[in-house]
């Protein structure tokens, strides 16, 4: 064939110029540096050049992948000359950087960066040796193609395990030297800020180990043609569930109970979002809003400081939620009339008009302006006070779990339902009889109160509030886990929740690159899974009811 | 026998367009009543003002003697009228059963708090709301289908699906707007069989706008002709095919090619 070669090599250039320009901008926006100060196996491989790796291998993949259908070889083909030109894109950048100086443009264009690019040799040698990085990365990829699925998964699953622990090492370490029986472990498996070479091996022994097992189970449970879970292993499965939710925070340290504590305050406000926004259709920009009225009013009515009142934070608690849903109704009612993008723009001035309101100085007496409100109480329960991370946890859990149920019930009540219509075509939702008035002002009343629950319980958190806590910044975070996790779905929020806090506050140096990493995350999601990781599957009413007993009189169905 | 539906000179504007124009319509109540014209004659926007879509700019339209004219469409819908819609609008990303479940919207009465707690009344009134809409299923042939999502069923399904949401809420009238529209003339008599069923075995009055002609002549009673919003005729099957002024609005003044209203919509079997 003729036009072979040619496919061959367009496709290669086309994958390799994609991954090949995605690391020229990780590395020219300073990610690849940043995270070369992370060791993923200690002296072996750093985060930052797995950066790199991960451009290689993707790009060749997806290239190989798409010939799958034409030879083997030209699979390889592919893969290679990839490889290759995400390598000497790479090489390019490291001639252009260390011959003249970009640093004015691009500051992140560092002497460091070239280093860690050219494997701290010097820059002729490095560059080649990134073109053969690139071709053994790409052969490797394409090479992954040949594997049968279940091989291939358990390759995968090896490195993003062993890449993940080796991310997390630091944060690991001390975790496990807390555990009496294992903490001997850790000088073995961790060197350094990550993996040591036998201990990313003996994880990646784990893995395989773990996966062969769980094939064989998976045959197994094949034969025995699988059959849906009983009441009692679902029982058991959430009794297992919520026993690892409540000792979790043991486990895992001050500090992750900490970075939990944040997921936990998320998902009370991706839950309550999730009424407004997945449910209901209704597109709330401002959503901080009601977290900030929570926070607020559980502040003016507890801190010492500003003389208003000091209730105890459980007498506050149902105030602060009131008031939050009130606020919710009234938001609610200027908006009824709007749809999409006009309501989307009015509730986004809601969101910020709260925020001024709080720094504004005609309010200082009420808000503290932009001092904000200090002394904020402590939840007490009996004669323990939850005042740390740890203690926090449980309370914010307690919110989740309820915020959680009210959601699932309501999702499969009559109101979810009219929820739902809305969301799928407001005119004739009303037209089959639908009050929109109601079924809109209760949505936006039951995401305010969970909005308002999470912001009263981050008011105690902290202990004091400022205006700049409720930027537009936390409208646009869940709105986005939201996203991530699959809109409507209340298992999506935890995931969503788990990916977009949780992980940055785990990988510190994200932080810097939230915003661009948000971006290329939603585009990502947009354009591959648009459903959201984690969607709710499609209920099934029909298979488990029991009353199909009704043939009345009207059984005779019209022929198709 | 009496009048379930009046509409008393009727008037709906557009700008400067009449696309109705004193409309007087008397609809027997427990018959099947047909509204044909060409295309642009003001027929879905007749049925936009008695389901409350529109609000009519002068005259007023009784139901059962009460005037609903202004009225929004969900009290509408509680008085007991129900819609289908020209090109089909399911709850696409909801099942089958959901879509007939929330056509019983106002005849369940859970609210925020039954819901939430799950309470005894609530959890019986969704068995018997579930049971309903399988039942509801069954009658349209849609028995086995309920939870797949609406937007992946077949056309013709689509279409007995919207008629089953609208049955749900139990209504008195029906209006279908072209249900026999995009199907072949085997699938347009056997909804023809259909909609005869729906007024002989559930006694609801049905208001039906349409163009296979074989169907409006094969079931209707009577038949109103709407041309540029105004009604210039109104009789039996046999006195609408045989009036001058109808065949006039079809096929233009001498059968002329120039009358551009009609293109596409010349029903071929009106004179039978």
């Amino acid at each position: 064939m003729k036009t072979q070669p040619a496919t061959v090599f367009q496709t290669s250039m086309r994958f390799g110029l994609i991954g090949g320009g995605a690391a020229v901008l990780f590395s020219l926006v300073g990610m690849v540096e940043v995270f070369g100060q992370r060791t993923i196996i200690g002296g072996v491989v750093s985060m930052g050049q797995a950066f790199v790796a991960i451009a290689m291998l993707l790009s060749a993949y997806a290239a190989a992948r798409q010939l799958s259908s034409v030879s083997s070889s030209a699979m390889l083909t592919a893969g290679g000359l990839t490889g290759v030109t995400v390598g000497a894109l790479l090489a390019a950048l490291v001639l252009l950087g260390t011959s003249i100086n970009i640093r004015d443009v691009f500051v992140s264009a560092s002497p460091p960066l070239f280093e860690l690019l050219s494997f701290g040799q010097s820059p002729v040698p490095g560059m080649l040796l990134l073109l053969v990085a690139g071709m053994t990365m790409g052969l490797a990829a394409a090479a992954l193609l040949f594997l049968s699925p279940a091989m291939r998964s358990t390759a995968i699953s090896v490195l993003l395990a062993v890449g993940v622990v080796g991310l997390l090492a630091d944060l690991l370490r001390i975790i496990i030297s807390q555990w009496a029986y294992v903490a001997p472990l850790v000088e073995w498996v961790f060197s350094g800020k990550g993996l040591s070479v036998p201990g990313a091996l003996a994880i990646a022994a784990v893995v395989i180990g773990l996966d062969v097992l769980a094939n064989r189970r998976r045959n197994k449970a094949h034969n025995l043609a699988a059959l849906p879970a009983t009441a009692l292993q679902k029982r058991m499965r959430t009794g297992a569930l919520m026993a690892l939710l409540l000792v979790l925070p043991l486990l895992l340290g001050t500090y992750v109970s900490e970075v939990l504590d944040q997921v936990g305050l998320y998902v009370l406000m991706g839950l309550g979002l999730n009424v407004v926004v997945g449910f209901a259709g209704l597109l709330d920009l401002g959503y901080v809003g009601f977290f900030a009225i929570g926070a607020y009013v559980m502040g003016m009515l507890t801190s010492p400081e500003l003389g208003l009142a000091s209730l105890s934070w459980w007498s506050a608690l149902p105030i602060a939620v009131g008031v939050t849903v009130l606020a919710g109704m009234l938001l609610g009612v200027p908006v009824l009339n709007m749809r999409g993008d006009y309501l989307a723009i009015v509730t986004l001035g809601f969101g910020e008009i709260i925020r001024l309101l709080a720094l504004s100085d005609a309010l200082r007496p009420w808000t503290g302006g932009s001092q904000g409100i200090q002394l904020i109480a402590k939840p007490v329960v009996g004669t323990v006070v939850l005042d740390d991370q740890l203690k926090l946890y449980y309370l914010i859990l307690a919110g989740c779990l309820l915020a959680g149920f009210i959601s699932s019930r309501l999702r499969d009540s009559r109101l979810g339902r009219a929820w739902m219509a809305m969301r799928e075509d407001e005119d004739v939702a009303q037209a089959i009889g639908i009050n929109l008035v109601a079924t809109k002002l209760l949505a936006f009343s039951v995401g305010a109160a969970f909005g308002g629950l999470s912001g009263a319980i981050f008011a105690a958190k902290l202990g004091a509030i400022y205006p700049n806590s409720f930027g537009l910044l936390i409208s646009i975070n869940v709105l986005a886990l939201l996203i991530i996790g699959g809109m409507g779905s209340i298992r999506g929020v935890i995931v969503g929740a788990l990916v977009l806090v949780g992980l940055p506050e785990l990988l510190r140096e994200f932080a810097e690159f939230r915003l661009l990493v948000y971006g290329a995350l939603l585009v990502m999601m947009m354009l591959y899974r648009p459903q959201g990781l984690w969607p709710e599957e499609a209920r099934k009413l029909e298979a488990h009811g029991d009353g199909d007993n009704s043939n009345g009189d009207q059984t005779a169905a019209i022929p198709a | 026998m009496s009048k379930i539906l009046v509409a008393q000179t009727v008037v709906k504007r557009f700008g400067g367009l009449m696309a109705v124009k004193d409309l007087e319509l008397e609809i027997e109540d427990k018959s099947i009543f047909s509204v044909i014209g060409p295309n642009g004659a003001g027929k879905t926007t007749f049925f936009n003002c008695v389901t409350g879509f529109y609000k009519p700019d002068g005259g007023d339209i009784l139901f059962q003697g009460q005037s609903i004219a202004g009225k929004s469409p969900d009290q509408i819908t509680k008085l007991g009228i129900a819609r289908t819609y020209q090109n089909i609008r399911l709850f696409a990303n909801m099942t089958a059963l959901e879509n007939v479940l929330v056509g019983q919207h106002i005849h369940l009465s859970a609210g925020l708090v039954g819901s939430i707690l799950h309470t005894k009344a609530m959890r019986a009134e969704e068995a018997a709301a579930v049971a309903e809409a399988k039942r509801l299923l069954q009658f349209v042939a849609l028995t086995g289908k309920g939870d797949f999502l609406s937007k992946n069923l077949p056309y013709g399904d689509q279409r007995r699906l919207e008629i089953a949401r609208a049955l749900a809420t139990k209504p008195k009238l029906l209006l279908l707007d072209e249900p026999t529209a995009g199907m072949n003339p085997r699938e347009a008599e056997d909804m023809k069989g259909f909609i005869r069923r729906l007024r002989d075995e559930l006694q609801i009055t049905i208001l039906l706008i349409e163009h296979h002609m074989r169907v409006v002549m094969g079931i209707s009673e009577r038949i109103a002709v709407l041309d540029y919003g105004e009604k210039i005729a109104e009789g039996n099957p046999a006195e609408i095919q045989n009036n001058p002024r109808v065949i006039e609005a079809y096929l233009g003044r001498g059968g002329a090619a120039e009358d551009h209203r009609t293109a596409g919509s010349i029903p071929a079997t009106a004179a039978s």
